[in-house]
């Protein structure tokens, strides 16, 4: 049987990465997020790269974590 | 008129004099919010066509426009209303379609044009921070005919830095069983030369998908997302005019199984680094039960140069094991239960990089005020099996 290593290692240190991150956050107001609030700050795929999330879901095995199509919806994979 | 220009024409009679941006009060009438045209021209080669078993040329150009205009309207209980139209339309054509049927001069699958609609709606409570939407989406093209449905919840922290979403999906896609020519009952392509003319069989591919996310705010300058999908396939998941050539050189059509499970896990983050360069990245694994693991990862890097201009350099690795079922040209057996020759299964790496340019003049794009902001972007992709892909987008915003 197939074994990968690294998935194994980014599985389990998923947790940990998550708890460091939310215990070193730092409440923010409204007012503060100026540079939070900034167009090109935004955690997503943006408009202009709809096609090429299309090519790459037809063209690579791998899909979805990334807001687009996760399968269906098309002849792609 | 085209399509687009009639949706264009449709959102400027609703268009009004831009709201003004007051807290006391908010419309209940159903106005227009933004509108977003995007164009991409789309180009790609290689050697590697599944259509011809692996061998043959990849050749496709993909020419892509979608226009979406989105209304807004609050109800009684100050809850924002959001409704998304959106209609896309794709003209291809692919080198290694025409090889389905050889004999025609050319056959309906050499170029073909897919149209997508889609209908979102979601209501924001900003004091609860709660939203729910949903969605319909729908899409044909000649042997492709696909329904899907969304739903979404998403509800932030109390002290509104941080936000879970979760969605659902499900796309219910009938495709016809167009089988290369060689392989029909009777060995007979459409008997005019044209393959419109043919009644085919259909099959069904039935797609449902979780997702969970959760984005959170790290301080002024940092904020980071976890997503986690969970995505299951199930009925005709190969494409019926897909070749597979033997050893014995006998040929036959890819097969696969009827089951997909995927699980795709994901990281965002985004980091204002200092006043004029931001750092966005992404990074993805993913394993199904193909035998397909992967690992994306991917870093812009917008820098400003102006308020009003941006210029962003990216760069994305993507490396993909094989699946199970995939083998090269003639080195199938007889005897192996599934068998694809399709290089999107194959063990490769890409490198796809390019960079994006973006303007949102304060007096608009070229003068024109309803014309908010205009993005180019152009990016070359490359794969280790040969095939290489051009893309060019342009994204216009009207407000």
């Amino acid at each position: 049987m197939k074994k990968n290593k690294i998935p194994g290692i980014f599985l389990s240190s998923f947790p940990l990465t998550l708890m460091l991150v939310l215990f070193s956050c730092t409440p923010v107001k409204e007012y503060q997020k100026s540079m939070l609030n900034d167009s090109e700050m935004v955690l997503g795929a943006k408009k202009v790269e709809k096609t090429e999330m299309s090519f790459q879901t037809y063209r690579e095995g791998a899909s979805g974590a990334n807001g687009g199509k996760t399968g269906g919806g098309c002849g792609c994979n | 008129m085209s399509v687009t220009g009639i949706l264009l024409s449709l959102f400027a009679s609703f268009a009004q004099t831009p709201s003004k941006d007051s807290s006391s009060y908010k419309s209940r009438k159903l106005s227009f919010e933004e509108a977003n045209l995007v164009s991409s021209y789309y180009r790609q080669d290689g050697d590697n066509a599944a259509v011809t078993g692996g061998i043959g040329s990849e050749k496709l150009t993909d020419l892509s426009n979608s226009i979406d205009v989105r209304f807004i309207k609050w109800d009684k209980r100050s809850r924002k209303h959001s409704f998304d139209i959106e209609v896309g339309v794709d003209h291809y054509t692919s080198a290694s379609s025409d090889q389905i049927n050889p004999q025609t001069i050319s056959s309906a699958s050499h170029a073909d044009t897919r149209i997508y609609p889609s209908l979102n709606w979601s209501v924001e409570d900003e004091k609860k921070g709660t939203t729910f939407g949903a969605g319909l989406s729908f899409s044909t093209e000649f042997d492709y005919q696909s329904a899907g449905l969304g739903l979404n919840f998403s509800k932030k922290t109390a002290n509104r830095n941080g936000e879970f979403t979760a969605k659902g999906q499900v796309y219910l896609d009938r495709l016809k069983y167009i089988l290369p020519v060689e392989l029909r009952p009777g060995g007979g392509g459409g008997g005019n030369g044209d393959d419109e003319g043919e009644h085919y069989p259909t099959k069904n591919r039935n797609s449902y998908s979780g997702s969970l996310s959760y984005s959170q705010i790290i301080n002024q300058r940092l904020q980071v997302m976890f997503i986690a999908d969970l995505v299951y396939q199930q009925g005709y998941l190969g494409l019926p005019f897909h070749r597979v050539y033997f050893l014995d050189n006998s040929v036959n059509i890819e097969k696969l199984p009827d089951q997909r499970i995927k699980i795709p896990l994901g990281f965002r983050a985004s980091y204002f680094l200092g006043d004029r360069v931001i750092l966005r990245g992404f990074y993805r694994y993913y394993t199904d039960d193909w035998g397909v693991k992967a690992h994306t990862v991917n870093l812009e890097t917008p820098i400003k140069i102006n308020p009003f201009l941006s210029v962003s350099p990216f760069y994305r690795y993507y490396t993909q094991t094989a699946a199970d079922y995939f083998m090269p040209y003639r080195n199938h057996k007889l005897t192996d239960e599934f068998y694809t020759s399709n290089y999107d299964l194959s063990k490769f790496n890409s490198n796809f990089y390019g960079a994006g340019f973006k303007i949102t003049p304060p007096k608009g794009v070229f003068g024109i005020q309803r014309l908010n902001t205009l993005e180019l972007r152009y990016g070359h992709y490359t794969r280790t099996t040969g095939m290489n892909s051009d893309i060019v987008s342009l994204h216009l915003k009207f407000k």
